[in-house]
């Protein structure tokens, strides 16, 4: 790792001085700091990206070999595949953005978090930026190599939407992420266990497998806080022939609500972050271990 | 003083004893029993639920067909590979890198694999839980359909365990596995987990899978232990796919038992062997910071 790669104290020209951002400088300098591991860090262990790809790609092929063997029309296997690559984002929020700072507290990173003069704030954008960008070649992968497995037939009406649609649900997801990561400052062991016990449900509600027009209108809305749900029910209903029949509301109302979860999301987590903060520093909680 | 320790039975069944107390502790102190109860029950019956929605919208909410129940009873039981054998190679993660106890436990007068497969029995009592409220949720409300004074209860009971038998067999053999490995976190026991899931028939036919993989779910011995295990509570099951149709109970029983001594024996070599060259490179205490 060299100056170039993570410039967050660049050299001034007065030889032996070191400039010290600050301001937006030092935010923008924190947010590709704290990128720069997701993006590339994980690159250095090259088995995590066969497993990483592996594990969504052995449930897609799971839940497309059930739809084959009752018969499902063929669309069925488009929104599989499409669903299990987004399990890849849903996951990297839960473990890698929700329960982050429960292991920056276990490794005892947290309160150099705390101590140094940036903000947490960036810091959680760029886990969340950092993710978002190598969980999608993740999610890209799994997605290519399943439509060709299964040979998925995409019709998309309007690439625009596709990419709007995509962009809002990841950052309205991250921004949920980032408002756990401020929540889960507080746990200790049970952060492992929340996590694992939101992967199955979330599946679930929404629609991770199957089209969530299939439930009763309210819980499909209730289900809508979690920005995957209308997200995943909009590309489908862009990218399958058969998907704006099976879609749960109009693709334009479900690019709006959508916008509004971005901002409603990104909003609590700047607040709620320095509320648990604060929370956890006057109860002396940055720094314990309770294994 | 070590080797008569290791020799006693009465150690081993007290190694074995205090490992499932450890091990039940840690699955469930982390939070209070309501929290742990709702974790219990919340996590299996989503995972269910999944399939049964997939298989209504497809069927039209035809629960009748033996096909549902196939899917479901496969997929409930299936569980236990993920508590049993994932959780017991998981015990060796959990104690090198997280509690930083596995160097302890090589000094302690235990015996490992027996420790192992001790710490393995919270697993499986956290397992039963789900399984059970698994299928009490689907026999109530769910439309699967398991008459109790129709069930081959002493069937269920030896297919039962043997079935955990072989599970913590090849839960050793992963955790042999793991003691070699660094930076995988669980991923090799997701892994297997994973390809058992695939190859055992447990939600889908092996016949959906293309015919030059079918024979990698012949030799699983889940395959057998899952369809015994269905045939055992709904008799009409046999008939949902033509894969095992033509093999009587005790044909697939003494399948799964040939199975399970096999497997286990293989266990116990690759576990050895694994532990042995953990020993010789130096991997027993490494922490790698997962």
């Amino acid at each position: 790792m060299n100056s170039e790669q993570l410039p967050v104290i660049s050299q001034s020209p007065i030889a032996g001085r070191p400039h010290k951002n600050t301001g937006w400088r030092l935010f923008l300098q924190t947010v590709i700091a704290r990128a720069y591991p997701r993006v590339v860090g994980q690159q250095g262990e090259k088995s995590w990206m066969f497993f990483d790809v592996l594990l969504p790609l052995g449930g897609v092929i799971a839940y497309v070999c059930v739809y084959k063997a009752i018969g499902a029309p063929e669309d069925y296997v488009g929104f599989v595949v499409m669903g299990g690559a987004m399990t890849a984002f849903w996951m990297n929020v839960l473990w890698s953005m929700s329960s982050q700072l429960y292991w920056e507290k276990e490794q005892g990173n947290l309160a150099l978090y705390i101590m140094a003069p940036n903000s947490m704030m960036a810091i959680l954008l760029g886990m969340a930026l950092g993710g978002m960008v190598a969980t999608t070649l993740r999610a890209l992968v799994i997605t290519i190599i399943g439509s060709l497995m299964f040979q998925v037939q995409y019709v998309v009406s309007s690439y625009l939407q596709l990419f709007a649609v995509f962009i809002l649900a990841m950052t309205a997801l991250y921004g949920m992420g980032m408002m756990f990561a401020s929540m889960f400052l507080l746990l200790s062991r049970e952060a492992w266990h929340l996590s694992n016990l939101a992967q199955e449900p979330v599946y679930l509600v929404s629609g991770f497998y199957f089209p969530i027009r299939n439930f009763p209108f309210w819980i499909a809305a209730a289900s809508s806080i979690i920005p995957l749900t209308l997200g995943l029910d909009a590309m489908r209903q862009l990218a399958f022939a058969s998907g704006p029949t099976l879609g749960f509301i109009s693709v334009g109302i479900e690019i709006g609500v959508l916008a509004v979860l971005c901002v409603v999301f990104l909003t609590a987590a700047h607040f709620l972050l320095a509320y648990m903060e604060k929370l956890a520093i006057r109860e002396g909680r940055l720094t314990e271990s309770r294994r | 003083m070590t080797t008569l320790a290791l020799q006693n039975p009465k150690s081993r069944l007290r190694n074995f004893v205090v490992a499932a107390w450890l091990g039940w502790q840690i699955e469930s102190n982390w939070t209070d029993p309501f929290l742990f109860a709702v974790y219990s029950v919340v996590k299996p019956i989503s995972a269910a639920a999944i399939l049964v929605v997939m298989y209504s919208i497809i069927t039209q909410g035809n629960f009748d067909s033996p096909v549902f129940p196939y899917i479901y009873l496969g997929n409930t039981f299936y569980m236990y590979v993920g508590a049993i054998m994932t959780g017991i190679s998981w015990t060796i993660i959990d104690d090198r890198e997280h509690y930083k106890t596995l160097k302890y436990m090589y000094i302690a007068p235990i015996s490992v694999p027996v420790y192992l497969i001790g710490r393995g029995v919270a697993k499986f009592i956290v397992g039963s839980i789900s399984v059970t409220i698994t299928i009490l949720f689907g026999v109530f409300f769910l439309h699967v359909r398991i008459d109790p004074l129709a069930v081959n209860w002493p069937m269920f009971v030896l297919a039962l365990v043997v079935g955990v038998l072989m599970l913590a067999m090849m839960g050793l053999m992963l955790a042999g596995v793991t003691l070699l490995t660094a930076h995988h976190y669980g991923a090799y026991g997701e892994a297997v987990a994973g390809a058992l899931y695939l190859f055992s028939g447990a939600i889908f036919p092996l016949e959906v899978l293309p015919a030059y993989l079918r024979p990698v779910g012949y030799i699983m011995p889940t395959t057998y232990w899952l369809e015994l295990i269905r045939r055992s509570l709904v008799g009409s099951v046999a008939q949902a796919f033509p894969t095992l149709s033509g093999l009587s109970d005790m044909q697939i029983l003494g399948i799964l038992v040939g199975l399970t001594v096999a497997f286990g024996i293989l266990s116990i070599v690759v576990f050895r062997w694994c532990e042995y060259r953990a020993r010789e490179r130096g991997l027993i205490d490494r922490v790698t910071n997962y």
